[in-house]
C-alpha cells in the first residue's frame, strides 16, 4: 500500500514537474531575472521579422521559421536551425547566446538589443515547436 | 678567396630569392595550412564563413582582420577578448611564408597572387556571379579540398550554371 502510494505520488509530481521543465531554460530565466517582468512570444516573433536599417531581419538568413535550416545572406553558409525543438544545442551556451545577440542585433536591427527585446525574442523561438 | 666564397653564396642567394619573390611579393604560404589547426579559428570563423587558413594572407593583414571584427565586411562578427587573442595568435603565427610585400590587404582576393591565379582571364565573369559561387569569397564552390587547405588543380570543380548550390 505504502509503495503503491509512493509510486503514485512519484508520477504525479513528474507529470507536474514535466511540462515546466520543458519550458525552463536558464538562460531565459537569467533575463527574467535582470528584468523582473514577463515575455512574449508575440513580441518575439515580431522582431524575428523586423527589417532594420540594413535591409535585414532574423528572417533574412534564419528564414520564415527558425525551426528550418538556414543560409547566410552575404556568403551562402548553411545555418543550423535556431528553435531547440529541432536543434537541441541551441540556447544552452549563455556566452554563445550573448556572442550572437550581439552581432545579430547590430546587424538586423543597427542597435544593440534589450534585455526584454532578448527574453521575448528567446521566448518566441522556444516557443516554436 | 676565401672572402669571395660567402660573398657570392650571398650574392646567389639573394638572386634567387628576388626570383622567387612572385606575384610582386604578395603570395600565399606553403603550406597554406599548418597541421596543427586552432579549434577556436576553426569554430568561430567558420560559424559564418570557411575558415580561411592562416597562410592565405601576412601577418599585417590577420591584425587588420581581427581588430576590426566589429565591422567585419558589412557584419559584426566580434569575438570576446580572451578568443579574439587566441585566434589572431594563431593566424599570426601560421602566417603566409611566401610573403615578402609590405602591403597588407584586408581582403584574399585583393592579394596578388590571387588575383593572378583567379582573374587573368581564365575564368569568366559569369561564372562569380552563379548562384553555387556567388562570391570570390566562397573557395568551396569550386576547391572541394579548400576547408582542409587543399588548393591543387587536381580539385578544382566549377559548377555548371543550372547547378544546385552545393549543402556545406
Amino acid at each position: 500500500m505504502f509503495s503503491t502510494f509512493r509510486l503514485s505520488h512519484l508520477l504525479a509530481c513528474l507529470a507536474l514537474a514535466a511540462p515546466l521543465m520543458a519550458s525552463a531554460n536558464p538562460i531565459l530565466d537569467g533575463y527574467k531575472a535582470e528584468t523582473k517582468g514577463t515575455f512574449s512570444a508575440a513580441a518575439g516573433e515580431k522582431i524575428y521579422h523586423t527589417v532594420g536599417p540594413k535591409q535585414l531581419a532574423c528572417a533574412s538568413c534564419h528564414t520564415d521559421s527558425p525551426k528550418n535550416v538556414g543560409k547566410h545572406a552575404k556568403t551562402n553558409k548553411t545555418i543550423d536551425p535556431m528553435a531547440p525543438s529541432v536543434n537541441a544545442k541551441r540556447f544552452t551556451d549563455a556566452a554563445n547566446v550573448e556572442k550572437w545577440f550581439k552581432r545579430n542585433c547590430n546587424d538586423a536591427l543597427g542597435r544593440a538589443c534589450t534585455t526584454q527585446e532578448k527574453g521575448d525574442f528567446m521566448t518566441y523561438v522556444l516557443s516554436v515547436k | 678567396m676565401k672572402l669571395i666564397k660567402p660573398l657570392l653564396l650571398v650574392a646567389l642567394t639573394s638572386l634567387s630569392l628576388a626570383a622567387c619573390a612572385r606575384y610582386n611579393g604578395e603570395d600565399r604560404g606553403k603550406p597554406v595550412m599548418p597541421s596543427q589547426t586552432n579549434a577556436k579559428w576553426a569554430a568561430e570563423c567558420s560559424g559564418c564563413h570557411m575558415a580561411y587558413p592562416p597562410g592565405l594572407l601576412p601577418a599585417a593583414s590577420w591584425k587588420k582582420v581581427m581588430s576590426g571584427l566589429d565591422k567585419h565586411f558589412g557584419t559584426d562578427a566580434s569575438l570576446s577578448a580572451v578568443d579574439n587573442k587566441e585566434i589572431t595568435d594563431y593566424l599570426v603565427k601560421y602566417e603566409s611564408n611566401r610573403w615578402t610585400s609590405s602591403a597588407a590587404p584586408l581582403r584574399i582576393t585583393d592579394g596578388e597572387w590571387f588575383k593572378h591565379k583567379h582573374m587573368s582571364g581564365e575564368i569568366s565573369a559569369a561564372v562569380w556571379k552563379r548562384p553555387s559561387v556567388k562570391s570570390p569569397a566562397n573557395c568551396g564552390a569550386c576547391h572541394s579540398g579548400a576547408e582542409k587547405g587543399v588548393f591543387d588543380e587536381h580539385n578544382i570543380h566549377i559548377p555548371k550554371p543550372d547547378e544546385p548550390e552545393p549543402n556545406k
